[in-house]
């Protein structure tokens, strides 16, 4: 300032403002902060695009550091379960389909086994082997998406593009065989709705062959990423047996170590027959559950590959009258054909009375289907054991201690489905 | 899957714990009393099946004792796998809970979204769960509506066509 004398009353008056008394009540209100520790309590969601859903989470902050995380949810509930007491057994998968929405197959499938346990109901070895193709092409696109999205959690966007293209071949592989390209419906009690079309598995050997040098790019782009490295390695790390306590399954715990795979442990379908690989990770933080999906993607091609040379001639689903339709032709020849089958579309197949548990190896852990019949045309009971519902409860542990910019990470790591979660 | 002799030697350890046991298409069922449900898991435990796959409920409407509670225990190193079952009548439908205590202090931390599950759907109470609330339906929501003889499509549908009818008939 220049040291001319003011010109007026309102510059003199000005001039005598000083601002020292407001920094020193700055700096103090600064020092008390720092010893008092305020918590902050934060809600994020249910509409936030890093939730992948509508989750809610309730978290305490101290600082920038996690302290606390509720989650919430319950917010896309449909009542499947309920739905599915008032459908009759075959009605059910259509429905069924829809909980964990990328994994349809699964869900069909842990249903369909249940029913199959319960009214002994043997399968095709060929329906085996397509329900496994299909499984494990869903395997594929169920960690594409979650692959997709995680990167783009941590402001990687082209990444989005490249696994959604990859999934996109999937889709029109499912549209192709199926006529649909999400909630197929194909599983059916005693096989698949129908058989491949011709021409299906030359396209399907083109993307078996593409798709390992896909899965390279995605590791080039990603593997020696240092940003991707720095939020990911070292961070939410939690041990095995605690994960087991919690009752996690699937890539979470094998990133911790656990090498757990229902696949391989007990092998359900025709799982038996080939011969895979189960990555396991070692310290399971965020970037082994990285890297174990991404192996994982490897090993499902392989099953895929192998399931294809080994690929049987044969029936398509059971030729048991009593719980399959008969084949469309047969309709305008045979009674016995006609009154099956309208025995089975109207009233739909009777299960002995029991109860089953019929668990498999989904994309996210233990998918488990609890199915009660009393013995009539409808479940008395129907429960899926979602793995996204069990896992969520392992979060907060995860990630307290941690920045909230790695719980938004680790929550992409933990790839819940809110579908599969509120059911 | 214990086979059916193995299944009666643990009921034989257990003694007066179960009530019945069932095997069917190679899943063996111990249906125990609800009082003795922390205690025939923790025996359980010992013996190896550490890991609870899933926690259940079942309504078995019309029969009574009606509400049923499952968990379904693993052995991970055997690959082998056991059925718990207890059951509840609906007029005191309350049954202890296994969420309490970390897993070195004979608790189930897994256990407590899914008992949660199971009180919101079936309204089995939970002594002792830490914090038992619904998960799945709104908090103020009233009924169970996994229950067996709750209405499917019972409740109005509220569209903006008739919303201010059902609002206005409400209040």
């Amino acid at each position: 300032m220049s040291a001319s004398p003011p010109t007026s009353e309102y510059r003199r008056r000005e001039q005598s403002i000083t601002l020292s008394p407001l920094g020193e009540q700055l700096e103090q209100s600064h020092d008390e902060q720092q010893t008092s520790q305020e918590l902050l309590t934060l809600n994020f969601g249910p509409h936030h695009p890093a939730t992948h859903g509508v989750l809610r989470l309730l978290v305490t902050l101290r600082g920038e550091i996690v302290h606390d995380i509720k989650p919430i949810v319950g917010y896309v509930h449909t009542g499947i379960e309920k739905t599915a007491e008032d459908k009759s057994y075959w009605k059910v998968i259509p429905v069924i389909e829809r909980m964990d929405y990328l994994a349809y197959h699964f869900n069909s499938l842990a249903y369909i086994g249940a029913v199959e346990t319960l009214a002994e109901v043997v399968v095709p070895t060929r329906a085996e082997y397509l329900r496994v193709i299909h499984m494990e092409l869903n395997r594929i696109m169920s960690h594409l998406v979650w692959l997709g999205t995680s990167a783009l959690d941590l402001g990687a966007i082209s990444m989005f593009w490249y696994c959604f293209r990859e999934r996109e071949q999937i889709n029109d592989l499912f549209e192709m065989s199926t006529g649909q390209r999400m909630h197929t419906r194909y599983f059916q009690i005693g096989g698949v709705a129908e058989d491949v079309p011709v021409g299906w598995t030359e396209k399907l050997r083109g993307f078996v062959k593409r798709m390992p040098s896909s899965l390279d790019q995605y590791g080039d782009l990603l593997n020696s990423n240092e940003i991707v490295l720095q939020r990911l390695r070292g961070t939410c790390a939690l041990d095995a047996e605690t994960l087991l306590s919690l009752g996690v399954t699937g890539p979470l715990l094998r990133a911790a170590g656990n090498p757990w795979d229902l696949r391989k442990a007990a092998p359900y379908s025709c799982y038996g027959d080939f011969d895979f690989k189960i990555p396991v990770g070692t310290v399971g933080d965020n970037y082994d559950r990285f890297a174990v999906r991404m192996a994982e993607m490897y090993e499902s091609v392989k099953i895929i590959d192998q399931a294809l040379e080994g690929l049987p001639e044969g029936p398509y689903i059971t030729t048991d009258r009593k719980v399959a339709l008969p084949p469309r032709h047969e309709l305008a020849t045979s009674m016995e054909a006609l009154i099956h089958h309208f025995k089975l579309v109207t009233e739909g197949l009777r299960v002995p009375p029991g109860e089953a548990y019929y668990p498999i190896e989904g994309p996210r852990g233990e998918l488990g289907c609890f199915v009660r019949s009393d013995g009539s045309s409808k479940p008395a009971r129907v429960h899926m054991r979602d793995p996204s519902f069990v896992n969520l409860q392992a979060f907060s542990r995860m990630a307290e201690g941690s920045y909230i910019a790695d719980m938004i990470a680790t929550l992409a790591m933990l790839d819940p489905i809110l579908g599969g979660i509120d059911r | 899957m214990p086979d059916a002799t193995a299944l009666e030697l643990i009921r034989q350890e257990l003694g007066d714990a179960v009530l019945d046991t069932s095997f069917f298409r190679e899943r063996a069922t111990l249906e125990v009393s609800p009082q003795s449900i922390r205690a025939v898991l923790a025996h359980l435990r010992v013996k190896g099946y550490a890991h609870m796959a899933s926690l259940h409920g079942v309504d078995y409407y019309p029969h009574e004792p009606r509400l049923g509670v499952l968990y379904e225990l693993l052995d991970m190193s055997r690959v082998d796998r056991i059925s718990v079952k207890l059951r509840v009548p609906s007029d005191a439908p309350e049954v202890d809970s296994v969420t309490p205590d970390s897993a070195e202090h004979g608790g189930w931390p897994t256990a407590n979204f899914q008992e949660r599950e199971v009180f919101d759907m079936f309204g089995v109470v939970f002594r002792g769960h830490p914090d038992l609330r619904r998960i799945l339906m709104p908090e103020d929501y009233e009924g169970h509506p996994q229950r067996r003889d709750f209405p499917i499509g019972g409740e109005p549908v509220i569209f903006t066509y008739n919303e201010s009818p059902i609002l206005e008939g409400a209040e």
